[in-house]
């Protein structure tokens, strides 16, 4: 397994793509440190960024990687070579290089500046919502032979996590506002990753005391060890069930 | 070595595959014939488990493949359009293959040689012509000392001088006992490579005997003829059976 991640490892490189995503994410750090000296301030404003350009990288470059590679994995499914050691060596090349981009991009300013403890957290959950949405992009990648398409269903996952979703929860909540919505909010953030990582951030941020009454009950539900052992599942479920539905998918398919 | 049993293979509503059953012993060696979409790539790639049957078991050696992937190293296998890493250099290449198949020490390196594969080894596989690909193609299947070559329109392409260097390199394994299956619209070349002649039309195999056996009963002592009188007699046949009911 390790002889094919090498082979993905070399041919991402080579792209160059990764370069210029690490150079992206390290220039807005430190154009974020340059407006403001305040870190706190620093990660609230690259947790925006975090939550809507990580994903999106993530989807476009793993799916255009995952069928540019189709020579690759063609050549290596007729040779003695596992299906899943294929697909996981793909999964694997790609969701780390893409996790060392953003640990070095967005890492590498706060180590300068001295600030390990607020970026702890905005690293660890980049790099799930990282895995997740290269996860979601296998998985649209192995549900049709099209490369437009997959690219398609990959953006839609991104589209409906960033934006549609919020869209749905925004309304529910201003439309049943007269009841006690909390349960419901906390249920129906566990169904996006996107909202998962952005609460973690925000709590460990302590400006939750500014969104009122639901901002308590969040700190007292994921502020909580439970809550944060709760969330942490809640992602790493996230990444692994579209890779366990793909690599099924891709056991069986025809090239 | 190799029994296929009634495997089918449906892409859609189009049948590639219908009940096909063959056995390929080992130290034969198998002509594939067959019009264009009759089903000869298909079955080779079943073989291979890139394609994977709707219904039908294939075995190697005693065991399914299915789920297998181990008995793919007993396997030499030479595509009709070899896809390769693009950006990849042919010396590239083929060190990657033999890093990926460490647990073989020893490689064949006649064909390589025989082509001048060395003197373009630091050509990237996009810039490379169609014959020199089919070469690339050629010089990997070879490469590993296989029991078994799968070669899907070895000469498709090739120039005649090179087409002479692979017939001779296959009559060589051929006669080392290994088992050979080739695709080919290029009859006379067959003549002088293979024994068997397994005839596909349709997703069903028509016909399934020795090259001798099938020149005795057409009365041609040239295969490409023998085919043509077998389809002939057989289209002959069909317009009466389609008479009388």
């Amino acid at each position: 397994m390790t002889r094919i991640i090498k082979y993905v490892f070399y041919d991402i490189l080579r792209t160059r793509f990764i370069i210029f995503y690490t150079a992206f994410l390290l220039v807005c750090t430190f154009a974020f440190f340059q407006l403001d000296g305040d870190f706190g301030k620093v990660v609230l404003s690259l947790m925006n960024v975090v939550l809507m350009a990580v994903p999106l990288v993530c989807v476009v470059f793993s799916t255009i990687h995952f069928f540019n590679s189709y020579e690759f994995i063609e050549l290596m499914l007729a040779q003695p070579v596992n299906r899943r050691v294929i697909f996981l060596s793909e999964y694997i090349a790609v969701a780390s290089s893409l996790c060392l981009a953003y640990v070095v991009g967005v890492g590498f300013p706060f180590i300068i500046y001295g600030a390990w403890q607020p970026v702890s957290t905005l690293l660890i959950t980049g790099i799930f919502l990282t895995l997740v949405f290269v996860s979601l992009a296998f998985f649209s990648s192995v549900l049709t032979r099209d490369k437009a398409k997959a690219i398609g269903i990959a953006l839609l996952f991104w589209f409906y996590f960033s934006l549609i979703y919020d869209g749905i929860l925004l309304w529910v909540i201003y439309t049943f506002s007269d009841y006690p919505l909390e349960k419901l909010t906390v249920t129906l953030i566990a169904f996006n990753p996107v909202d998962l990582a952005r609460i973690i951030m925000l709590l460990q941020l302590d400006i939750a005391a500014l969104m009122g009454y639901t901002g308590a009950f969040y700190k007292d539900f994921f502020g909580s060890s439970l809550g944060i052992v709760f969330s942490i599942s809640l992602l790493m479920l996230w990444v692994l069930w579209p890779v366990i539905f793909s690599m099924r998918i891709f056991s069986k398919k025809d090239l | 070595m190799i029994l296929i049993d009634k495997i089918s293979k449906n892409f859609g509503s189009l049948s590639a595959l219908n009940e096909v059953s063959l056995e390929l012993k080992g130290g034969k060696s198998y002509a594939l014939i067959g019009p264009n979409g009759s089903g000869k790539t298909t079955l080779i790639k079943s073989i291979l488990g890139l394609v994977v049957p709707t219904s039908g078991n294939i075995q190697f050696e005693g065991k399914s493949i299915f789920n297998d992937w181990k008995y793919r190293e007993k396997i030499g296998y030479m595509p009709q359009i070899g896809r390769y890493p693009e950006n990849m250099r042919v010396g590239q290449l083929f060190e990657m293959m033999k890093h990926i198949r460490k647990d073989k020490i020893k490689t064949d390196e006649e064909l390589m040689d025989a082509f001048k594969l060395y003197k373009i080894f630091d050509k990237r596989m996009h810039a490379l012509s169609g014959g020199t690909r089919q070469k690339v193609s050629a010089s990997l299947a070879f490469l590993f000392h296989a029991p078994v070559l799968i070669l899907d329109e070895p000469t498709a392409g090739l120039d005649p001088v090179s087409v002479e260097i692979l017939k001779e390199k296959i009559i060589r394994e051929k006669r080392m006992g290994k088992l050979l299956i080739i695709t080919s619209h290029i009859l006379n070349d067959l003549d002088e490579i293979a024994t068997e002649a397994v005839y596909l039309f349709e997703g069903r195999v028509q016909y399934d005997k020795s090259i001798a056996a099938l020149k005795g009963e057409t009365g041609e002592s040239k295969l490409n003829r023998a085919i043509a009188t077998l389809i002939r007699q057989r289209e002959l046949l069909e317009s009466v059976t389609d008479v009388e009911p």
